[in-house]
This record gives C-alpha cells, structure tokens and sequence, in this order.
C-alpha cells in the first residue's frame, strides 16, 4: 500500500517561483533560473510503500531536508502534489494539516529539537499534550517509548544532562509514542559521533522489525543510507537522480555522480551473500549413495559436494577421500559420511559476515534461505572480487560475479523488489 | 549661509504644534481618562509603597532581593535603603520606585505583545523599527513639552513621557528573543500539530525569556534615567528633587537625592536580573554550565 506518493514536485524559494517552474519544467537548468528563484526541489516523483524505510541521500544544498519538509506540510510544494494517504498535502487547510500531523505523521530532527525546561518525560509527551491525551495515559505512553529506547528511568532529568546519543533517543521517543504511522527522520543521526551512530542505526532497525513504520530517512551517508534503506533516491542539485535499492545503486549506478558517490562505500556491509552467490557445481541428494556422490563429484570436476535432504536441506559437505573410504568400508548412508567444517549462511548476511566462514575453509560458504534449503554458494575468490569496484560486475554467472543484478533469491520483503529507475540528471 | 537663502523656511515645528494643539482639542476626552487611569495607577502604587510603616517597607524590599539573589544582595540593599532614610529621601524615593513601577509595567505591557508581532510578522518588524527609533533618540526633553500640553502637569505627562522613553526595548528584546529561538524547536511544535498560540506559550517564549527579562531590565532602567528628567513637568519624586537642586545650585541636595536614584538603580538592576536568571530555561542552562 502507498503511503506518501510525490509526483512531479517542485519547490522554489524567491520572488517568482512560478516563473522558474515553468522554465524548468521546459528544461532550463538550475543556474538558469537563478534570477527568479532558488530551486531547492526539482521535479521529484517517488512513492513510499507501507513499512518500508525510504532513504533519501545527497550532499547538503541537494534538497534533501526541503522534499522532505514538503511531506509533513512544513513546507508546501510550489508545483506538483504530495499525497499523504488520502490528503493532498497542497491543498489540505492549516487545521486538517495539524490534525494530520497529530495522527499520521511525526518527526525526529538533526539537532534533536527538544524543549530545554521540560523534563524528558514531558518531552517525549509533547506529541500527546498537544493531541489533547489526559495526563497519565499520557505519562504511560511517553514511559513506555522512553523504554523501547532504553532511556528508562532518565523521565525526571533535562535534556542538558543527557548526552547527545541519548537526547537523540528523547527524539525519537518523542515521535514513537505520537503512535504515528508514519515516520519522519531529518539526518536524525548526523550530529552523533561515529560508534553512538552506528548504535543508533542498530536501534532504529531492531525497532523497525518490531514496529513496521513508514520511515522516510534523510542522510548524507550512504553508509548510513544502505544500512537502514530498503529503498534510496539519491538527489543532487534538486534532482532525484536515482532511486533504488542499496544492491542496485551499488552495482548499477544511473550515472556517473552516482557511481563516484558509491565509489568509497563499504561494499561488504552493503551487499548480501545473496547477492554475490553462485550456484553450487556439486549437489548430491541423500538418497544417492556413495556411488551417487562420486559420479557427481567427477562429472563436476571436484573433490566436494553439498549434500541436501529430498527438500534441498542442507545437511553437510562430502569430501571425496572420505565418500572413497566409506564406500570401502560399506557405509550405505551419506549422512554419516559428511564433516561438519563448514558454516553455512543466510542469504541476508552481508558480507563482511561471511569472512569469517570463508578463513575457515578452502571450500566455497554455502548459502542457505530461512528454511535451511541451500541456494548458493560464496567461493572465497568471489567474496574477494565483490569487495572490488563495479568493473568486474559483468561476470558470467557461474565463475564469480561481484554483484548480482538481478533482486536477490529469498528476500520475501515486496518492496525490494522494486525495479530501480533511473532519472537522467 | 542660512535657510532662508536658499528658499523658505520649512515650518515644521509650527506643524507639530498646530497637531498638537488640534489632537488636545479633538481627542481631550480620551487624554483626560488616560491621565484618569495613570494617576489612580500611580496613587496605588504610592499609597502601597508609603502607608506601611517605613521600616515594614524596608524589610519586604530587603527581603525580595534576599529571595531574588541571597543574602549579599538582601544586606547590601538594607544599608542602601537605610542611606536614603538617613538623607531624608525616603518619600520621594518611593514616589520615584511607584513612577518607575508603574511605567514599566505599562511600557511592558505594550512593549512585549508588540514584539511578539513584529517577531511573527515582518511588515510590522520593518514598520515598527523606525517609530522605536525615533521614540528612543529624540531627546527627551522634548516630548515632555507636547505631553505637558496634552497631559497638563503632574504625574501623568512624567508617566507618559517615561513610557515612550522606555517601550523600546521591550519590543526589541523581545523580538530579538523569539526570533532567535532554535528554528528547528519551533519547527517541531509545527510537525507535531500545535497551533500558534501553543507554540508560542510553550516553545517560543520559554525560550525567548532570558532575552525577554533582559529587556525588562532594560525598561526599567530607562524608566528610572527618565524619572529624573520628568521632574523637569512637575512629577513628584526624585526628579523634582533634583531638578530644584540645579535651579538653586544646591549641591548638597543635588548629592543627596542623586545618591537616591543610584541606590534604586542598582538595586531594580540586580533584582531583575536575578529574576531573568530564574527563568525555567535560564535555570536549565545553568545546569549545563555547571556540569
């Protein structure tokens, strides 16, 4: 289900807007404009599904913080519509605008915006007091965020005595308890040092998988972006130049702003075992006896295999010395034979969690779907080469492509599956 | 070289006088009523000031400032006070702190929601700001004069002369405070639906109240310099004092009631600003010093 869909918005700050829309709309350029107006928002068209988290990244002056302004109404779109569920919010009037803010829509800022004199508890009730809630019903549920963000027991403190990583999460307690379907994030993380961040990002996905919001996130740091975004628009100058998911930017940028931008990522975080997997070159079912599992593995030209159960459950790896040596010794079932070296992984795991298998073992890392059924397999040479820059994507999918350019087997989440579009700059 | 060579003379003090004189006529009626209501304010003010025993009025000063700031600031204006009995200054003393008292709090009480106006709306910022100039820079000496025509001798043109004098930085200060509350503060009121007028009670003026009281201290000041110079119309007080000293050239009272109006000056100067420090936000910041 779509819950915001912005379609053609403009936003244009100066003595003539209107003009400058129209200019732009006939192709002229940002600076061309420059006299009527400064165009902080260019012709923006995108959609946000139900539960998803929406990423939009760009350097600052790109118009990130505007567009995303324009979807609680703090700002309305010079041209264009922007639609909350139902409510145009162009058109909506000043009253329905503050209703709608009260039950669909809160926000967490960068510089966290909480009220110096209030207590945290009254902070992180401020979305409620407004809403007209009573006042215990009120402190229960401003409590009960401030738990979910594990500030419990800081209620009767100021702000001033928090440090900024837990003011951030007065923040975002704040929006939380507002019960709020939709989510607002404004660099929300940006002002944190490094590691407290990082701890935020953990947090907002660890609540994400409870709660199931409709997350719109701004961010500059595409780190940060492909940690947290199921889908990312990548704006520049005003435009949205590309949205995707975090796989598809990485390996198809739409131009060259784009791959410059994801040049330095760190891919290892980014990309998932499913993305990078091939497909195994030896498979022997259980029922195929010793016999069975060295054809297999002669006709592969190995000296492994997985062995899977009726359903392709993987079960372990056979080496050939020892298939060889049960045969010998008369051992019927396959399963005794297998050793247990191997540390198979989800299709989900990002790579830098795949390291660790890999050193153990000269084998490839099988890798296995929530049902344990194998679907892939990492060689080490292939882990390798994903690390690399995009030039060695166009692999031949058998040997060891970088990054898979088709949606990842496996992920069940529809809007991953989303096609990328790419919107020439 | 003269005006007059050049081309006629501009009569524009005749102007001014002739509206004065036609404002009196025409508007006569509301003039006297407001003189009505700043007489009777200022009678208040007085007879609260003055009926109690001296020494009772003394200890509720003393004992203000002990509560605004501690004992050094209670002890120093204990001695003060006692100085002024002891130069024979008391009751003109306390018709100065009723004159000063009673302006402030109309000068403020026009002052701060004008502000609010000018913060929220532009036009009104950039009409206002010159109408506070020129009140604040002509001398004001010269507005004592229309004002004692309109408003006759007495209390009441002192009163107004001293509230023109000091409405400015009441609408400055405040302006200035609640334009420069955190935009993103006020923003989050706007993204979690609060109206205005909630806003602007919960958010913009908390936050803009340690800008706001540096303005009243400000007003209150002003209010005080102007006190004397409106002895100059007759006003009861301090001022008159003061203004008989230098027709006379008696330096000895000169000294004496002008030691009075710095007494009062320091001491409404410290206990305003105390007052300022024990604003809620004020008092959060000083937490964060101090950790």
């Amino acid at each position: 289900m779509t819950i915001l869909a912005a379609d053609g918005v403009f936003k244009v700050f100066g003595r003539r807007p209107g003009e400058a829309v129209r200019q732009l709309r006939a192709g002229a350029s940002r600076d061309d404009v420059r006299a009527l107006g400064t165009p902080a928002v260019i012709d923006a068209s995108f959609t946000v599904e139900a539960g998803e988290t929406f990423v939009v990244m760009g350097l600052s002056g790109s118009g990130k913080s505007t567009l995303l302004r324009m979807l609680n109404g703090l700002w309305r779109p010079t041209a264009g519509t922007i639609r909350l569920g139902d409510a145009d919010l162009g058109s909506i009037s000043a009253r329905d605008l503050r209703t709608l803010r009260q039950e669909r829509v809160s926000m967490v800022f960068q510089h966290f915006a909480l009220l110096p004199h209030r207590t945290i508890l009254e902070n992180a009730a401020y979305a409620l007091a407004v809403r007209g809630v009573d006042g215990a019903e009120r402190r229960r549920r401003a409590g009960e965020a401030l738990e979910m963000v594990g500030l419990g027991g800081w209620e009767d403190h100021l702000p001033a005595e928090l440090s900024g990583g837990m003011r951030q999460r007065v923040g975002l307690a704040r929006a939380l308890a507002a019960g709020t379907d939709v989510l607002l994030m404004d660099e929300a993380f940006s002002a944190l040092d490094p590691l407290i961040r990082r701890e935020m990002q953990d947090q907002l996905v660890e609540l994400q998988q409870s709660l199931g919001k409709t997350i719109v996130f701004i961010t500059h740091d595409l780190n940060e972006a492909m940690r947290l975004g199921d889908r990312i628009a990548v704006m520049r100058d005003g435009r949205i130049v590309q949205i995707g998911t975090s796989e598809q930017i990485l390996s198809e940028p739409a131009n060259d702003y784009v791959a410059q931008f994801v040049a330095d990522v760190d891919r290892t975080r980014v990309l998932t075992a499913g993305s990078v997997m091939v497909r195994p070159r030896a498979v022997v079912v259980v029922g195929a006896g010793p016999r069975g599992a060295l054809r297999e593995m002669r006709d592969a030209q190995t000296s492994a295999a997985y062995l899977v159960d009726r359903n392709r459950r993987l079960l372990g790896v056979l080496r050939d010395d020892d298939v060889l040596a049960g045969q010998r010794r008369g051992v019927e079932t396959l399963a005794e034979l297998t050793r247990d070296e191997v540390t198979a992984v989800g299709v989900d795991a990002p790579l830098a969690e795949i390291f660790a298998p890999s050193a153990e073992t000269p084998l490839p890392v099988p890798v296995v779907d929530d049902d344990g059924r194998l679907v892939g397999v990492i060689p080490r040479v292939t882990l390798l080469e994903a690390m690399a820059p995009t030039e060695s994507a166009n692999g031949d999918g058998s040997g060891g492509t970088a990054a898979a350019a088709s949606a990842p087997p496996g992920r069940t989440n529809g809007t991953l599956s989303a096609p990328a579009t790419a919107v020439p700059a | 070289m003269s005006a007059t060579e050049i081309g006629p003379r501009i009569p524009l003090g005749a102007w001014i006088e002739s509206g004065v004189d036609w404002v009196t006529d025409a508007f006569g009626v509301l003039f006297d009523l407001v003189r009505t209501i700043l007489v009777a304010s200022f009678d208040a003010a007085e007879t609260l000031l003055t009926s109690p025993p001296w020494w009772v009025v003394v200890a509720v000063l003393s004992a203000l400032a002990f509560w605004a700031k501690g004992w050094r600031l209670g002890v120093g204006a204990l001695l003060g006070f006692v100085v002024v009995l002891g130069v024979d200054q008391w009751d003109n003393a306390m018709a100065s702190l009723a004159l000063v008292l009673v302006a402030s709090f109309i000068a403020l009480a026009i002052g701060i929601p004008l502000g609010v106006w000018a913060a929220r709306d532009d036009r009104v910022s950039a009409t206002v700001r010159p109408v506070l100039d020129f009140m604040q820079t002509m001398p004001a000496f010269v507005y004592l004069i229309p004002v004692v025509v309109v408003f006759r001798a007495g209390v009441a043109p002192g009163l107004v002369a001293t509230i023109i004098f000091a409405l400015a930085p009441g609408v400055r200060f405040t302006e200035l405070g609640i334009r420069q509350v955190d935009r993103e503060v006020v923003e989050a009121g706007h993204a979690f639906g609060a109206p205005p007028g909630r806003i602007l009670r919960q958010i913009q003026m908390p936050l803009a109240m340690p800008t706001i009281m540096a303005g009243v201290n400000q007003v209150i000041m002003l209010s005080l310099s102007m006190v004397v110079i409106s002895g100059l119309a007759g006003t009861r007080g301090l001022g008159r004092e003061v203004v008989s000293a230098l027709s006379t050239i008696d330096i000895a009272l000169g000294f004496e009631a002008g030691l009075a109006v710095v007494i009062l000056a320091i001491y409404l100067d410290r206990i305003t600003s105390a007052l300022a420090s024990r604003s809620p936000v004020a008092r959060a910041l000083q937490a964060t010093a101090a950790r």
